[in-house]
């Protein structure tokens, strides 16, 4: 029995003229993925992708795990491919289903016929197999409005399809779709799951960090690696920048009043992030903001943050509880790397009392004491860049 | 040269596993939970290994629990997971074959209060997953079954097992055993349905004292041995950092390849059953499907251990009953209807890819010699 994957898309069947950009995009994402699992065909057709294994053999388990982590599609299964004609849609749903059928209670029958020359109407398909299914499985019973299991039936162009349950996708855009942007990674819970949010609206990741060695260990830096590699699984490969900041901080605590200390650092990598996203022609930042949540993420302190830049910020985090970002983080599995114990680039030089709504006057003020343009330069200059691909 | 063709028990270290060792021994000797660079160095070792084991089963490292083998790995896995899950359902399946560190566990779990069901194999010297499924019930918490036998290379029927019981009752946690399968067969985590798999480093070419324990997503198991939080708090203890990186060291040499010298094993097995067939009185124990790495003969009255004492005398080492217990009779040949002096005169031949042809020409006409020499 020949076994498929079909991905359905998501929201990008709605597009027009553009589609088949965003379909050669999303073909590209899933070719890459799965290409360590063996051989596959990937063909597309009214709004769906055909993952057909080369290999008989081939395990489609790890097929639709991976695929089920690509953004672009909203739901997958694993269906058998049958023939067009009734006696071989009933036959191969008998057989491939027996397993889930077997041990369900209840079930409905539900039919698309895309290709309307076939001659039964949906509701016959359904009638029809539905009773082919209660003759042999007897213990049976149809429950249309909550069944345990739906076969669902689809009539396509070329050939004919039987599957269980669909797998809900990730949803969202093709990856690369809406151009390339600049995430700000810390190593915290929040900046991984904006950099997931983003990408799933389409944007290509990269990632800068800011190290301070010794204050910051090789462990911090590590485990943002690790953040990043993981990140890989949903954003593609991610070009990963890492800025020497120890300069730039102690440079900050030598000359600025203290309450300044970290709004004064965000501008500062701020700063240096667009300058590395323009070289990378990256069109935005991505920060893991969240309004209120530290003394430097209220509404005042923001404004001052966002008073150096000079292309668009976003902060998918903006208006989400930290228990919403937890349940994300769990889901896409960047909070156990989140929550080990380093000392990051943001919590040296924490000052005890941080000004909780500083006038942009006073902070433009407090940074115009000491030059910092030569140590940006050279923290840019003296940026490493690393790249990491999902394997 | 000895002829040692007793692989089930252990192998020779493989020049790259041996490589790292001493690298870890000498060079990199830090602690891995230590803060400086040389605590990260040694973590850094550690964290390969842990790649290698997990790109190998398909899984991702933060699946992978590194013990001290796979006996620890085993009890890690039965005693870890009927804590977390046991305490309301108290019955575990485990097979009849299973090897003394998974029976023995279930033994002392036993007095503890939990149920043990044991499959044996039917007449014809199989395990059904039928026979598994039908002991299955919502009191259950924990199935295990070995991959492949360690006396008589057997191929247990995990996947269709382990989906079959995962379909019925999602909330059985399933643990395998693949000591003799890993890097010898296909093992997949994903495909093989199992959610704790236990590795042992020394089977595949690495060294003592290193094993491993994949453990699924979203799977507890409670630590047995508790201390410092190492392996995520699950296995307490400093790494054996040289023998771990053995043992990644190990399945990297091997990974790529496990298909070539398991038909290489197979070619083996047919030459050396062809010799055997020639000798009078001898029958082989194993199943024809079994893995070709391991073969589980009987020399006709000739006792086991007075057999492989002649053959030691020789320089070729095989096995009687499984090396763990030193020569016992475990009962599992019995398991399989292999009785009385048919089981008195087991022996078992376990070989690698690497073993040659000319060695197995000795240990044939070493066999016959035996048979005529040996008096009873």
């Amino acid at each position: 029995m020949k076994e498929v994957v079909l991905a359905k898309y998501g929201e990008m069947a709605l597009k027009g003229l553009n589609k088949r950009t965003f379909e050669d995009m999303l073909t590209k994402n899933i070719k890459r993925r799965i290409k360590p699992l063996g051989s596959f065909i990937c063909t597309t057709a009214q709004s769906t992708m055909y993952i057909t294994p080369n290999d008989e053999n081939a395990d489609l388990s790890d097929v639709v795990d991976r695929v089920g982590k690509i953004f672009g599609i909203a739901t997958l299964c694993r269906a058998c491919v049958c023939e067009k004609d009734f006696g071989d849609i009933a036959e191969k749903s008998v057989e491939y289903l027996a397993d889930t059928l077997n041990n369900a209670r209840t079930f409905k029958v539900n039919a698309k016929r895309a290709d309307k020359t076939f001659p039964m109407k949906s509701p016959e398909i359904c009638m029809e197999l539905g009773g082919i299914l209660l003759e042999k499985f007897p213990h049976l019973t149809v429950d249309v409005k909550n069944p345990q299991v739906t076969v669902t039936v689809e009539i396509r162009d070329t050939n004919a399809y039987v599957h269980g349950e669909n797998l809900k996708g990730a949803g969202g855009l093709p990856v690369g779709s809406s151009g390339k942007a600049m995430l700000l990674l810390s190593g915290g819970i929040d900046s991984p799951v904006a950099g997931w949010m983003m990408a799933k609206r389409g944007v290509h990741i990269e990632a800068i960090h800011y190290v301070s060695p010794p204050y910051t260990s090789d462990r911090a830096q590590l485990k943002v690696e690790q953040l990043c590699d993981k990140l890989t699984d949903y954003c593609g490969g991610i070009a990963f920048h890492c800025v020497p900041f120890t300069e730039i901080q102690e440079a900050i605590k030598d000359n600025c009043p203290e309450e300044f200390f970290t709004i004064i650092m965000r501008r500062l990598m701020m700063e240096i992030a667009q300058r590395i996203a323009a070289k990378d022609n990256c069109l935005a930042l991505i920060t893991g903001e969240s309004v209120g949540q530290v003394a430097s993420q209220t509404m005042a302190a923001i404004a001052c943050t966002d008073a150096v830049c000079r292309i668009p910020v976003f902060r998918p985090l903006v208006g989400m509880d930290k228990t919403e970002i937890i349940e994300i983080a769990r889901k896409i599995d960047t909070f156990e790397t989140s929550t080990l114990p380093y000392e990051d680039c943001c919590t040296v030089f924490t000052p005890r009392h941080p000004k909780v709504r500083p006038q942009l006057s006073d902070v433009e003020k407090a940074q115009n004491s000491f030059d910092f343009e030569p140590l940006i330069q050279k923290a840019v200059k003296n940026t490493e860049m690393k790249t990491f691909n999902f394997n | 040269m000895p002829v040692y063709l007793d692989n089930a028990a252990t192998t020779r270290p493989c020049a790259q596993a041996v490589a790292a060792a001493v690298d870890a021994m000498t060079v990199n000797f830090g602690n891995p939970s230590s803060l400086h660079r040389a605590g990260l160095d040694a973590q850094l070792i550690v964290d390969k290994s842990r790649k290698i084991i997990a790109d190998s089963l398909g899984a991702a490292p933060d699946n992978i629990i590194f013990t001290s083998g796979a006996t620890e790995s085993n009890n890690l896995a039965l005693r870890g997971a009927s804590a977390a899950y046991g305490r309301k359902r108290r019955k575990i399946i485990i097979s009849a074959v299973e090897h003394a560190s998974v029976e023995e566990t279930v033994a002392a779990l036993e007095k503890n209060c939990f149920e043990i069901m044991r499959i044996s194999p039917r007449s014809d010297g199989r395990i059904y997953s039928e026979d598994f499924l039908g002991s299955c019930d919502e009191n259950t918490c924990l199935v295990s079954m070995m991959l492949v036998n360690n006396e008589t290379g057997y191929i247990l029927p995990v996947k269709e097992t382990f989906t079959a019981v995962k379909r019925r009752f999602p909330e059985i946690v399933t643990h395998c055993d693949c000591v003799q399968g890993y890097m010898k067969l296909p093992v997949r985590a994903n495909s093989l349905g199992a959610d704790l798999i236990s590795l042992s480093g020394h089977k595949i070419h690495g060294v003592k004292g290193a094993g491993a324990l994949y453990i699924k997503k979203g799977i507890r198991v409670l630590p047995v041995v508790t201390g410092g939080k190492q392996e995520k708090g699950i296995r307490s203890g400093t790494e054996s950092v040289p023998m771990i990186a053995a043992f990644g060291a190990a399945a990297e040499a091997l990974t790529d390849d496990i298909g070539q010298r398991f038909e290489r094993a197979n070619e083996l097995k047919k030459y050396l059953l062809g010799k055997l067939s020639d000798i009078e009185n001898v029958a082989v124990n194993s199943p024809e499907d079994c893995s070709p790495y391991i073969i589980n003969i009987s020399a006709a009255g000739k006792r086991s251990e007075i057999m492989l004492h002649f053959l030691e005398s020789k320089e070729i080492y095989v096995s009687s009953g499984s090396a763990c217990s030193k020569g016992a009779q475990s009962g599992v040949l019995e398991q399989f209807g292999i009785r009385g002096k048919r089981a008195d005169s087991a022996l078992r031949i376990s070989i690698t890819a690497e073993t040659t042809e000319t060695e197995l020409d000795l240990f044939a006409s070493a066999l016959r010699e035996g048979l005529e020499k040996i008096r009873g």
